[in-house]
């Protein structure tokens, strides 16, 4: 029988069909951060359990931590007792970890396929909804809560019931200043946010092929914006490049072994999805989001939507809720709404490529007056290779805010917050209420959008730059 | 894990589709290392305005619906974050049973970890108990014979047996996975062969 990637990784990390219809599912890499583990930790020492494979575990703190002046520690109490929690628990149950202060630490996402924990073809879960962010290397990978990580320290297992199966295939060549990014969020937009649900989507054709591995790694992390846990790309000689030679990866015959391996991994031709969806690359413009959910989302040379034109009365209302919310008028050009801030970051778009696709737009510019924008990179490593290469130069000219690796204003769960009715331009992958700070007005953009929003003051057009 | 057998309690009505868990229980209350205390934070945004005082008019400071022990919503709630401090929250404050059209698959597999029963039914349906639900009134939810019953209306409800016996009795998962643990030794002793499987060292 013809399989899908998705059919492969399954069957080969079943250790038991269970008589109800679920599988009992072996983990191979699980990563660890600060804020969805703790309870977890401190469930193994109740029930005086041992974490099975701390070999197959990697930890570091990323949601907490500050983004400026971090030589000076956590202010926030609370929240330094969690990041101290974590470097308590990883020391009692031998699990590596990168500290705070080692440039290699960063968003967990971004850090995973960096050291080379994250392979084609392997399970990988977290304590984060973005975890489906490695599907880009072809691994199984998906976000559970803090239960479920406590099951995989004890068990290295999941208990899970097979996910249907999508096919979104993207055909043609994205036109230039539109990227991964615009995929994602024109993909939401078709499917919804809860059109995924139950699926595992696996996104194939030309334009994904064309893609870097970064722009892979934006589009497979917003799988779950559309509802689905998970986002699969199948391996190719990119993604066995950029795995090579990483600090975790295979060496030696170990990488020849795994690279046999891998290369098994593609659906075979003909291979059956429950659903197959088609999208036209090249008829793609540069997206944003108006709204509170992403799937709110409109191409740049739009105008805001009428509530009047829906039908449903709980939608119409939902749309006008949203508008209030976002302070903005039905019919209003997109690049008329003017901005306070802007966030280059977060696991969908803070690597190097992002940080370089910014740093295109702002050379030789300046960010508009009153515009505070701020470029938070992934990770210490990807901090140093853009300050070697002359991006964060560029930027810090221009006038961005350059800053220390982790979440930052993707969630604000540090001080990169959004103050009431401030607007931003934000790279990251959600525009809920209050998401980003309290009444904050979140629009989600690729980086050379932000970037432009930033020189302009408002939202532009990207391509008018190039 | 408490388990969850029969139910009767008030029910609140949030009638807005994808309701998110940043919006159940918002970030600045992760911080916590504990799975208590989050039920005063449930719904913070919509509870609370900025001067931290009640808005009179959310269902949830309303009476009788500040004693709910049901919340009724609109499609793909719990969707967004995978922080499982959402069912906390929701168990904490005392609501154990949301009914909908929909979930999000994470939310969704975390209240089952906590006692906390989703219930999905039809648009129709959830309409109506929508409607009764601002009328004050209580609803039964009997998780065993699968109904929950409403001024006399009695509506059947589907559930993953596996996931039902888990709450009738509740069970941990791990301690039944763990029943398993030869299995799993068996299945690494295979993974022997797949020598690039461990990771090198950091």
């Amino acid at each position: 029988m013809k399989k899908t990637l998705f059919d492969k990784i399954w069957e080969q990390h079943v250790v038991e069909e269970r008589q109800d219809g679920s599988s009992l599912i072996y983990i191979d890499r699980h990563l660890v951060h600060e804020v969805t583990s703790p309870q977890a930790f401190e469930g193994l020492r109740i029930s005086n359990r041992v974490l099975r494979r701390p070999d197959l575990t990697l930890a570091v703190a990323d949601h907490n931590v500050p983004t400026e002046n971090r030589i000076n520690g956590i202010k926030d109490n609370i929240a330094r007792i969690q990041v101290e929690t974590l470097e308590k628990n990883v020391k009692e149950f031998k699990v590596p970890y990168i500290p705070l202060m080692d440039s290699r630490q960063g968003i967990v996402h971004v850090i995973g396929p960096e050291q080379g924990f994250t392979l084609p073809g392997c399970t990988m879960v977290c304590g984060d909804s973005h975890t489906s962010t490695h599907g880009a290397f072809g691994a199984l990978a998906f976000g559970i809560g803090t239960s479920e990580v406590e099951h995989v320290f004890a068990t290295q297992t999941l208990i899970q019931k097979k996910p249907k199966t999508m096919l979104i295939n993207v055909s043609g060549s994205l036109s230039i200043g539109v990227t991964a990014k615009d995929i994602a969020l024109a993909i939401i937009k078709n499917l919804g946010t809860s059109g995924g649900t139950g699926y595992v989507l696996e996104y194939s054709g030309d334009a994904i092929s064309d893609l870097t591995i970064e722009g892979r790694m934006t589009l497979c992390n917003m799988s779950i914006e559309a509802g689905a846990r998970a986002g699969l790309i199948a391996p190719d000689a990119k993604t066995y490049e950029y795995i090579k030679n990483k600090p975790m990866s295979p060496k030696g015959e170990a990488y020849d072994k795994a690279l046999e391996a891998w290369k098994l991994l593609p659906s075979d031709e003909g291979a059956v999805f429950d659903k197959v969806i088609n999208i036209e690359a090249s008829l793609l413009e540069p997206h944003l989001t108006w709204g509170t959910s992403p799937e709110d989302v409109l191409s740049i040379n739009d105008v805001v939507p009428n509530p009047k034109d829906i039908d449903k009365e709980n939608l119409r209302n939902a749309m006008q809720d949203s508008l209030d919310y976002m302070g903005l008028k039905p019919g209003q050009a997109l690049t008329d709404i003017k901005i306070d801030k802007v966030f280059i970051g977060s696991c969908t778009n803070s690597r190097i490529e992002d940080l370089r696709e910014a740093a295109a737009v702002a050379k030789g510019r300046k960010v508009a007056d009153g515009v505070h924008a701020m470029v938070v990179p992934g990770s210490g490593l990807i901090k140093i290779q853009a300050e070697k290469e002359g991006v964060a130069d560029i930027l810090i000219e221009a006038g961005f805010d350059w800053r220390e690796p982790g979440c930052s204003m993707c969630l604000g769960m540090n001080p990169d917050q959004l103050k009431p009715q401030e607007r931003c331009a934000s790279t990251s992958n959600r525009n809920f209420r209050g998401r980003q700070g309290r009444d904050g007005r979140t629009h989600l953009v690729s980086p050379g959008m932000a970037a432009a929003a930033a020189i302009s003051g408002h939202f532009v057009d990207v391509r008018k730059f190039n | 894990m408490k388990s969850f057998n029969k139910l009767t309690g008030i029910i609140a009505s949030i009638p807005q589709v994808n309701i998110d868990t940043d919006a159940i229980i918002p970030k600045q209350f992760l911080k916590t290392i504990e799975r208590t205390g989050l039920g005063k934070h449930l719904f913070h945004e919509k509870r609370y305005d900025q001067n931290n005082n009640l808005i009179k008019d959310f269902i949830l400071n309303k009476q009788p619906w500040s004693q709910a022990k049901i919340i009724v919503a609109g499609d793909n709630f719990g969707c967004g974050s995978s922080r499982e401090h959402a069912p906390w929250a929701l168990l904490d404050f005392g609501i154990s049973c949301i009914i909908s059209t929909s979930f999000a698959d994470i939310f969704y597999n975390n209240c089952f970890k906590n006692g906390v029963l989703p219930i999905i039914l039809n648009e129709k349906i959830v309409d109506e108990i929508s409607m009764l639900a601002e009328q004050g009134v209580e609803i039964s939810i009997d998780l065993e014979e699968q109904q929950l019953i409403v001024q006399n209306k009695l509506y059947k409800f589907e559930i993953d047996p596996y996931r039902k016996h888990c709450l009738l009795n509740g069970l941990d998962d791990i301690g039944i996975t763990l029943e398993n643990k030869k299995t799993i030794d068996s299945y690494e002793e295979k993974l022997s062969s797949k020598i690039w499987h461990k990771p090198e060292s950091l």
